[in-house]
């Protein structure tokens, strides 16, 4: 029944049906008080379904031939991806993979084992996206959404303070163009870090609702990072509600990020699953969680390197990329010269 | 303030009472529904549920702060700058100060090798005047295995800290401190936790120590893989005390053997596939067969994830080491160490690099010393 679509209420809805309105073309043509009195309803009220209610009548699909609001042509969507910004995370090598970085307008999701640097680049990318647009940069703000109490600050010095070295360092060789803005001081990096500590669920949902508000105010957050976005999801849960809550969160995740141009990453942990007679590593959540992120990379040991693998992407290849962890934040792997494996 | 009630947050009175009316009650009742269920349960349009909705959010989320303010925040309000010294030269400095408060920090290693010695020392810390480098507190020790010893505890004190042990009275006060609780049961254990809390939180207590965690579901973990983890409460809930409260928890684990099963490592390779041939993984398995016993902590991986500094005891041909096998902040880092009559001590402080993944595997040798040159003994005699 169409008039089952219209976002009112169910009331509204019922005095529609019985009153014999079951399609939107029986609308198209009425006025607010006419209908108001066929409803016995209050013509704000009416006025209000109308407006809901489309107004040539015709929403089959035969309207194709009319521009539909909100479309978008593929080649201006081609311009559109051509101007995207990325976040370098610090990596040579991973960014090359990635195409530059992590994507804005994207939600890119990073899992793997404990210890093998998830929290790391969720902080150093908190940190990159404060560089200058000429240092791979955003020059903006970063959201750090911290669910598990792992976040560090005295790290996020470390890392702040190593890139506020290696800003001026590369800043002395160009010294001329930028000689008016020299290097940002760490304490400046850890200001424009917002952290918000979630501590159940509810709270999760609940900020994630509110940040659509939060950024509207805050313009220059270029990235919200979640971490993890499975630590509150993991307890005891319902398996149905777990996956209508994280799918509606997802949802608003990739809403944020398409309407402020911003980037998203969750971090996700890993789990065992039993699967072909053998337990085996995946990453948390499930399966109808995996198709909710546009990017997916993982994060894993092969030998004695820590190796990034883009799992999932829509327009990037298979592949995989080593990285380390060092004092000074995610770098190069040291040993590597030229071990990029495309598949 | 996921319980907060949906009557108390400023809505108009007329919608407010419609939630109530439905059984609405709370913040997590509304956010547990989606917008369209909740439009047929409170009769009302999309534009009215979304911004009630807004506005409930808006309402519950946590405020924000910038890492600046936080970390002005610890520096100012915290003793020892956040983190309770071990006493162990090399060890603190690779964590810059010692176990670090508001975070779970967790010792594995195989039976014997002196992870509830270490967890003796810690209290003993803990409960020191701040003269001594203590954080003069109460220290709440779960002992779920029954191995905590009183004597051994003031031995250790005399032997560490003899200018205080010596002074009359000092020891009993020291030790007073120290509250031990033996839950039988995880049942019993959990009813522990909660009657604590109020302790932690009143700061009387800055010290928590589990010895240990996985001895709680030994009993009840064996039936194949059961789906629902028995510690996943435990888990969020000793996470968000040290969090509130600000102390360090101490936890041990124990170690399994990794069973042919469960044949994968802590490297992710498995379920790629497409990044290892099989010849990969045969070698893997060679590789288990080759070393004396192949270990991995008891509690599964759930567990690892939770905790934020994970320091190993492991022994290597006879010699035992303690490695940082996971924190945020410290390089991978290796300290030979010995058992004294005076808990442990590192034999050196400059610890050695470890490469790669070795950091977190677990190596313990078995018997096969002992028992090769008892026999050997034995055909002399």
């Amino acid at each position: 029944m169409e008039v089952g679509r219209l976002p009112i209420s169910a009331a509204l809805k019922g005095k529609l049906v019985s009153a014999g309105y079951t399609s939107l073309s029986l609308l198209s043509s009425l006025s607010p008080s006419h209908l108001a009195r066929d409803l016995n309803i209050s013509e704000n009220e009416a006025l209000d379904i109308l407006k809901h209610a489309p107004h040539d009548g015709q929403v089959d699909t035969s309207s194709v031939h009319h521009i539909i609001n909100g479309a978008q042509t593929a080649w201006d969507m081609l311009h559109e991806e051509e101007l995207l910004t990325r976040i370098t995370t610090s990596s040579v090598d991973i960014d090359n993979i990635l195409g530059g970085g992590i994507s804005c307008r994207d939600v890119t999701e990073i899992g793997g084992v404990p210890g093998i640097g998830k929290t790391q680049l969720g902080i150093q990318l908190a940190v990159n996206v404060q560089l200058p647009i000429h240092c791979g940069g955003l020059g903006g703000k970063a959201i750090y959404i911290d669910t598990e109490g792992s976040f560090m600050v005295e790290r996020v010095l470390q890392i702040a303070e190593a890139c506020s070295n290696d800003m001026s360092a590369t800043n002395t060789v160009s010294q001329d163009v930028h000689a008016g803005k020299v290097g940002m001081q760490p304490r400046d990096f850890l200001e424009n870090i917002l952290y918000f500590r979630v501590c159940s669920y509810t709270e999760q949902i609940a900020l994630i609702n509110y940040l659509d508000k939060f950024i509207s105010e805050h313009r220059d957050v270029k990235i919200v990072i979640i971490d993890s976005i499975t630590f509150h999801f993991r307890q005891d849960f319902d398996m149905a509600l777990r996956t209508r809550l994280l799918g509606g969160m997802a949802l608003k995740l990739m809403k944020l990020a398409k309407k402020f141009c911003l980037a998203v990453v969750l971090l996700n942990q890993v789990t065992t699953k039993y699967a072909e007679g053998s337990f085996q590593l995946t990453l948390a959540l499930g399966d109808s969680w995996s198709h909710a992120c546009t990017n997916r990379i993982i994060l894993y040991w092969n030998g004695n390197e820590r190796y990034a693998y883009i799992d999932k992407s829509p327009s990037l290849r298979s592949a995989s990329a080593p990285y380390a962890v060092t004092a000074k934040g995610i770098r190069n792997s040291v040993s590597n010269c030229k071990r990029i494996k495309l598949m | 303030m996921a319980n907060q009630l949906i009557s108390e947050m400023g809505l108009p009175k007329s919608i407010a009472n419609v939630f109530a009316a439905r059984n609405i009650r709370t913040a997590k009742d509304a956010l547990s529904l989606t917008e369209f269920d909740l439009m047929e349960l409170v009769d009302m349009g999309l534009t009215e549920v979304t911004s009630v909705l807004v506005h409930i959010s808006e309402r519950v989320s946590p405020p924000h702060q910038t890492a600046r303010s936080l970390l002005q925040q610890r520096i100012q309000n915290e003793q020892l700058a956040g983190h309770l010294p071990t006493g162990l030269k090399g060890l603190d400095e690779a964590l810059f100060g010692g176990i670090p408060f508001g975070v779970i920090t967790e010792l594995v290693g195989p039976a014997g090798i002196g992870k509830t010695q270490f967890c003796l020392k810690l209290s003993l810390l803990a409960s020191l005047p701040t003269r001594h480098g203590g954080l003069d507190a109460q220290v709440i020790y779960i002992d779920v295995e029954s191995k905590f010893s009183s004597k051994r505890l003031i031995e250790i004190g005399a032997q560490s800290f003899p200018e205080i042990f010596h002074m009359s009275g000092m020891a009993q006060e020291m030790a007073g401190r120290i509250l031990v609780l033996r839950p039988a049961s995880l049942a019993e254990f959990t009813e522990s936790l909660q009657q604590i809390k109020i302790l932690l939180l009143e700061r009387r207590v800055k010290l928590l120590v589990i010895d240990s965690m996985a001895a709680l579901t030994s009993g009840e973990l064996e039936h194949g893989a059961s789906k629902i983890n028995p510690l996943g409460w435990h888990i969020s809930f000793l996470k968000s005390v040290a969090e509130l409260s600000r102390i360090p928890i101490v936890v041990t684990n124990q170690v399994k053997s990794q069973s042919s099963d469960e044949a994968w490592r802590y490297n992710f390779q498995e379920p790629l596939g497409v990044l290892c041939a099989v010849g990969t993984r045969r070698q893997d398995l060679e590789d288990t067969s080759k070393y004396d016993s192949h270990l991995i902590a008891a509690l599964g991986i759930h567990w690892a994830h939770a905790v934020t500094i994970r320091l190993i005891l492991e022994t290597i041909s006879g010699e035992r080491f303690i490695k940082v096998a996971k924190s945020p902040m410290s390089p991978a880092l290796a300290f030979p160490f010995s058992i004294t009559s005076s808990g442990i001590s590192l034999l050196n402080d400059d610890g050695i690099e470890v490469v790669g993944q070795e950091i977190s595997t677990i190596h313990c040798h078995g018997h096969s010393e002992i028992i090769h040159s008892d026999t050997l003994q034995f055909h002399r005699q």
